[in-house]
């Protein structure tokens, strides 16, 4: 077994553009359920509605990078008002059930093949990348071990991580972010306080939700195509995992359970596949090697909430349930 | 209980680390049990091995006007660069397996028929097939001189889906009161509910491939069913629920074992679509319903069920204890119920109710696949938020209505795989018209 | 606003704590008007399946007053502190808060318009520090708007203040050792401190307290009874829900009982206390009990003991606790007050020692 290709490809996850978009997605994430309370477990259909609504813009309409960019943002606040104005007055569960439907929704109607011309359906849409990687301002050459393109997104996408961290670290030391933290605890609390609560959580809805939007198209980018059947509700469970990782309610959690989730994954695969090749493993083959990563999230997934609901960084007190 | 000494609650939590890993090892043992068998043997009358390397298949039955099989006849099915061809076989069986879900172009050759059988006329050929949610896409063929197929006006079409609806609904039903009953005793959302639906249909399957009758695998798989439901219970939620642990929590930890038990099955029955024995039958006339026997005794079947359920619980001791502890649990306690073991036979039904509902939904798609659970849970989980989450009878309404609906979009003209995003859309709009449901209760405040 | 109109003073000249003009406008009666109302409701009911929890025909809060609004359990006081404050809707009817109606009128926009309410069940945001808690109340931070709160420039300086603010009541409510702790640290009693101090952090004109006293240890009650006295002072109007007998008598200005949904009795707490009415609804089937004197309220205790329903010696004995009664005859204060006609026999019948067991099953 070659632990120092397993190790250098698991080190590779850390800085990888998908762990970027997952860190970005579950900081969204940890604004709607860290902060804000919001069991939102529709982030899949926030990412979608990002990577699609890019893709389109860019295909269908041919506008440059910047308006498709825009057009993402703003379908998803679109995507955020019409999901929060019928379910932000129910309770928390009835909160969870409407938002996994409707991202559900939403990958239906990116799978249809009514809508082939547009979306792709089961295929997706692919080559819409064009205009970003026009802008590397890298020449080609070799930049750590990458090439330049690889080295422009992750430049690109983590410092939109950074700039997103600080963001939402400024909102939440501040009154506003005092009032959504009241609002997790007790809404009916800071109602009677005078706060308008649904204005609040539509305003937190907003903004994971631009935030999953933008993880979406930092998903998409490097691979140059997007595809319905990556945004399932699984997407959403995975950013869970790595929200509870990290810690709920903290800024940096998700960047470090996001990391933490695709190094584990990637060395856990590694393993296992080495042990497979050395046939030190008989009685699984590599498909069912790739299945055991699912089982592996859905115990940790289990394990951490009952054992570690606070993540690595969270501080037990400051949870946002006992 | 955060206050507990450290000591104690150290202890605790090792107990609850065995119990889980205990889930998960009888979990996983259970599905070892099942695993061999049903990797060796092929499922009774599909799938030819092209069926095996691919997820999806079309699939059909050749049979002539006089129901006997037309063998030999070959099919072929393209799209884009992608063409599968497959010959019927002796039983008349036909499947090719594609690659992806779409829409392709499915040419039966006529010039392989036997001498005398003819398309029935009207029957177009080749013709655009479409996949809905499901990865077996059937298509019929019909044969026979003389014989028209015909064109269903608008209000055969409505009654046969209307009943189609119902007996979908009912089947919801009986997966939705488990969960609906589950809620209002513990006041958890059990998102693992999809896997128990699963697990009911994959346990018939295995035991049926074990080559033990048919009856026996049924009941062999409800009582698996029940059995999950208990271990799960005992395993898992007692002690969270002794914990104190709260009401969200659970709910994640509900979706980590959904992910885990998903992929545990995937583990074992792999990912490709199975059949139950008698899955194909093709649809028969009740007065002016076409409806296919599978699909009557599924309707039959769950409208029992529900029946029976429903006197339990409004005429039995134990009914009335179980509804008394969907009321208000300290009180029930309070009152001399054994709160945990009233709890625990909820769990049980739920878990042998849920796998009855994975059996019929295994015929009513046809098919038997490893994520067939989680892909209807979101319409259960519709039935019961439309009925009122916790109420008993407000999910058996809401289930109905779901089924129906789910039904009636492709009669109003939405796309087939789009049939789904009206089910949920529904329950979007009454949430938004009474966020309560239609029989839930309002809370108090302050 | 308009309601003051027709004053012929000016409210600055006023001192509340010793202000003794009348309160109601005329006769005194259930549902009788206020020479001053800051809070009218008009045939608000509420029901839930079957029950009437709330149905006032007609009820008025008077103005720069302690109200208390006391009943027996269930009598739909805190459904009714629902209603008034936007928390539940009811089935019908109106009312208004300083003339304007509140029909329809969220949680929130009531409370901006002045009127904050606590809860019976407290909430307090655990996760979130005691002086945190208090800043949440602060109603005039800028930094809660989503557009200024990420320059602290805008909004530091108004943190400032209200910190100061949330110090001095703190340091009132006796938390200000516990301002840095979880609110979720917090034992009982000190939860309802700071929801109580937090609510007053919003500067309301009118403070509803849901059992404010309710597990509040004696020794403090004393002085929060001043500091809710001193409310009066700073011109705020209080309403509150209490079962402690002692309190009520203590501070309230105005009493409003409730029973069963309805308003059945209203007055000067010394008065609301001797209302039949008022017996009746706390007693029930011991309605024919002469309450009037201590004697008589003695030996029904011993009676009422034996019986499990009986909320004798109970938290929630209200009236009929012993040490209020006590109280009562130690320090017989006010003109009537030691009349020997006491109790329910004050209202019809003079004569003392042989009452019939009356009419009064209608109450039930
Ligand atoms: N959300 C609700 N659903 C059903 N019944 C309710 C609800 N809220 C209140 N009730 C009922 O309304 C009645 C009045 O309740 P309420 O809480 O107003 O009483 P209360 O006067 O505050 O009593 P306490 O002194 O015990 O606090 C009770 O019978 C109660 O059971
Ligand atoms: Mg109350």
């Amino acid at each position: 077994m070659d632990f120092g290709f397993i190790f250098s490809s698991a080190a590779g996850e850390l800085f990888s553009p998908t762990t970027a978009a997952y860190a970005l997605a579950t900081l969204g994430l940890a604004v709607h359920f860290g902060y804000a309370g919001l069991l939102n477990f529709g982030q899949a259909g926030f990412m979608a509605v990002g990577a699609y609504g890019f893709a389109i813009s860019t295909l269908t309409f041919g506008v440059p990078f910047f308006v498709g960019l825009l057009i993402a943002v703003v379908c998803s606040a679109i995507f955020a008002l019409l999901l929060g104005i019928p379910t932000l007055r129910l309770r928390a569960d009835y909160l969870a059930i409407v938002t996994i439907a409707a991202a559900e929704i939403v990958r239906y109607i990116v799978t249809t093949n009514q809508l082939t011309a547009i979306t792709g359906s089961a295929n997706g849409l692919a080559a819409f990348e064009g205009d970003f990687y026009a802008m590397n301002p890298f020449p080609p050459g070799s930049y750590m071990g990458m090439n330049n393109r690889d080295f422009f997104i992750r430049i690109v996408a983590w410092a939109v991580v950074a700039l997103f961290c600080t963001l939402v670290w400024l909102l939440m030391r501040s009154p506003w972010g005092r009032v959504l933290k009241g609002i997790r605890e007790d809404e009916n609390a800071v109602r009677s306080l005078g706060k308008n609560v649904y204005a609040y959580k539509m305003q937190a809805l907003i903004i994971g939700g631009v935030l999953g939007a933008l993880a979406g198209m930092i998903f998409t980018l490097p691979r140059g195509a997007v595809q319905p059947a990556n945004y399932g509700t699984e997407l959403t469970f995975f950013l869970y995992t790595c929200l509870l990782l990290g810690g709920l309610g903290t800024v940096l959690g998700p960047v470090v359970g996001a990391m933490i989730f695709w190094v584990v994954l990637s060395l856990t695969q590694g393993i296992l596949y080495g042990l497979i090749e050395s046939g030190a493993i008989t009685w699984l083959n590599t498909v069912q090697a790739g299945q055991l990563r699912y089982i592996l999230v859905g115990v940790a997934l289990m394990l951490l909430m009952i054992f570690r609901p606070q993540g690595v960084l969270g501080n037990k007190k400051e949870l946002a349930f006992a | 209980m955060r206050s507990t000494p450290r000591g104690l609650s150290q202890r605790r939590r090792g107990r609850l680390l065995k119990v889980v890993g205990a889930v998960f090892a009888a979990v996983a043992a259970l599905l070892l049990i099942v695993a061999p068998a049903s990797q060796a043997t092929s499922p009774s009358p599909t799938p030819s091995p092209s069926a095996t390397t691919f997820q999806n298949s079309i699939s059909g039955f050749l049979r002539g006007d006089d129901r006997a099989p037309i063998a030999d006849v070959t099919i072929t099915a393209k799209k884009d660069d992608f063409t599968g061809t497959a010959t019927s076989s002796a039983n008349g069986s036909w499947t090719i397996g594609v690659p992806t879900q779409g829409t392709y172009v499915v040419e039966l050759d006529e010039s392989t028929l036997p001498e005398g059988i003819k398309l029935a006329e009207g029957q177009e050929n080749p013709r655009e097939v479409t996949f809905s949610q499901t990865s077996n896409l059937s298509v019929i063929f019909a044969f026979g001189e003389g014989i028209v197929v015909q064109q269903q006006d608008f209000g055969q079409n409505l009654i046969n889906r209307l009943v189609a609806g119902l007996s979908f609904g009912l089947l919801l039903a009986l997966a939705s009161v488990g969960l609906s009953l589950i809620f209002g005793t513990t006041g958890l959302t059990n998102f693992a509910h999809g896997e128990m639906v699963t697990l009911g249909a994959v346990l018939v399957f295995a035991f049926n491939a074990m080559n033990l009758p048919f009856w026996l695998a049924i009941v062999l798989a409800l009582l698996g069913g029940g059995l999950f439901g208990y271990v799960q219970d005992a395993g898992l939620w007692k002690p969270l629920r002794r914990r104190g642990t709260g009401l969200v929590p659970m709910m994640i930890v509900s979706i980590g074992l959904a992910l885990a038990v998903r992929y545990v099955i995937q583990f074992f029955f792999g990912g490709a679509t199975q059949q139950l024995p008698y899955a194909q039958s093709s649809e028969i006339q009740l007065g002016p319903i076409s409806i296919s026997p599978n699909n009557l005794w599924s309707l039959v079947i769950s409208a029992v069920v529900i029946a029976i359920l429903g006197i339990v619980l409004l005429k039995t001791r134990l009914g009335k204890a179980t509804r008394a502890v969907a009321d208000n649990p300290a009180l029930a306690a309070a009152s001399g119920i054994d709160v945990d073991s009233v709890i625990r036979i909820v769990w049980v039904t739920g878990g042998m109710l849920a796998a009855l509902g994975g059996i019929l939904w295994a015929y009513y798609r046809p098919g038997v696949t490893f994520d067939m659970g989680s892909q209807i849970l979101l319409l259960i989980f519709a039935g019961v938020t439309l009925g009122g989450l916790g109420t008993v009878w407000g999910a058996l309404i809401g289930s109905i209505i779901v089924g129906i609906f789910v039904e009636l979009t492709t009669v109003f003209g939405l796309a087939a795989d789009l049939k789904y995003v009206g089910a949920l859309f529904i329950m979007i709009i009454v949430l938004l018209i009474r966020p309560q449901g239609i029989l839930g209760r309002r809370e108090r405040v302050g | 606003m308009s309601t003051q109109s027709e004053e012929p003073r000016t409210s600055e000249e006023v001192n509340y704590m010793t202000d003794t003009r009348p309160i109601a406008a005329g006769e005194i009666a259930p549902g009788c008007k206020k020479r001053d109302p800051i809070v009218v409701a008009e045939n608000v009911t509420r029901s839930f399946g079957g029950i009437n929890a709330v149905d006032v025909e007609y009820l008025e809060i008077p103005r720069h007053k302690i109200t208390a609004l006391i009943g027996p359990n269930g009598a739909g006081k805190t459904t009714l502190f629902n209603l008034l404050t936007g928390f539940d809707t009811p089935n019908s009817g109106k009312w208004q808060f300083e003339g304007n109606s509140l029909a329809g009128v969220s949680s929130y926009k009531v409370a901006r318009m002045g009127m904050v309410r606590t809860f019976q069940l407290t909430k307090v945001m655990g996760k979130l520090t005691v002086m945190e808690n208090m800043r949440l109340g602060a109603s005039h931070q800028s930094g809660e708007r989503l557009s200024k709160a990420l320059f602290k420039g805008i909004w530091g300086g108004q943190e400032k203040k209200i910190t100061e603010e949330a110090n001095v009541l703190l340091a009132k409510f006796k938390l200000d050792a516990k301002k840095d702790d979880y609110a979720a640290s917090l034992s009982g009693g000190q939860r309802k401190l700071l929801e109580m101090a937090r609510s007053l952090m919003v500067q309301p004109k009118l403070v509803m307290l849901d059992e404010p006293m309710a597990g509040v240890n004696p020794a403090l009650t004393q002085s929060l009874l001043d500091h809710i006295k001193n409310l009066k002072a700073e011109g705020m109007t209080v309403l509150f829900v209490e079962h402690d007998m002692h309190m009520v008598r203590h501070i309230a200005d105005w009493v409003v009982v409730m029973a069963e949904g309805k308003i059945v009795a209203e007055g000067p707490p010394a008065e609301v206390m001797k209302n039949p009415a008022v017996i009746d609804a706390y007693l029930g089937a011991h309605h024919d009990v002469d309450l009037g004197d201590s004697e008589g309220i003695k030996e029904l205790a011993a009676e009422l003991v034996a019986d499990k329903e009986s909320i004798v010696g109970t938290e929630n004995a209200g009236i009929i606790s012993l040490d209020v009664v006590a109280a009562e005859t130690d320090e017989p204060k006010g003109p009537g007050s030691d009349s020997p006609v006491r109790g329910r026999r004050s209202a019809e019948e003079p004569n003392r020692g042989e009452q019939p067991p009356s009419t009064a099953k209608d109450t039930e």
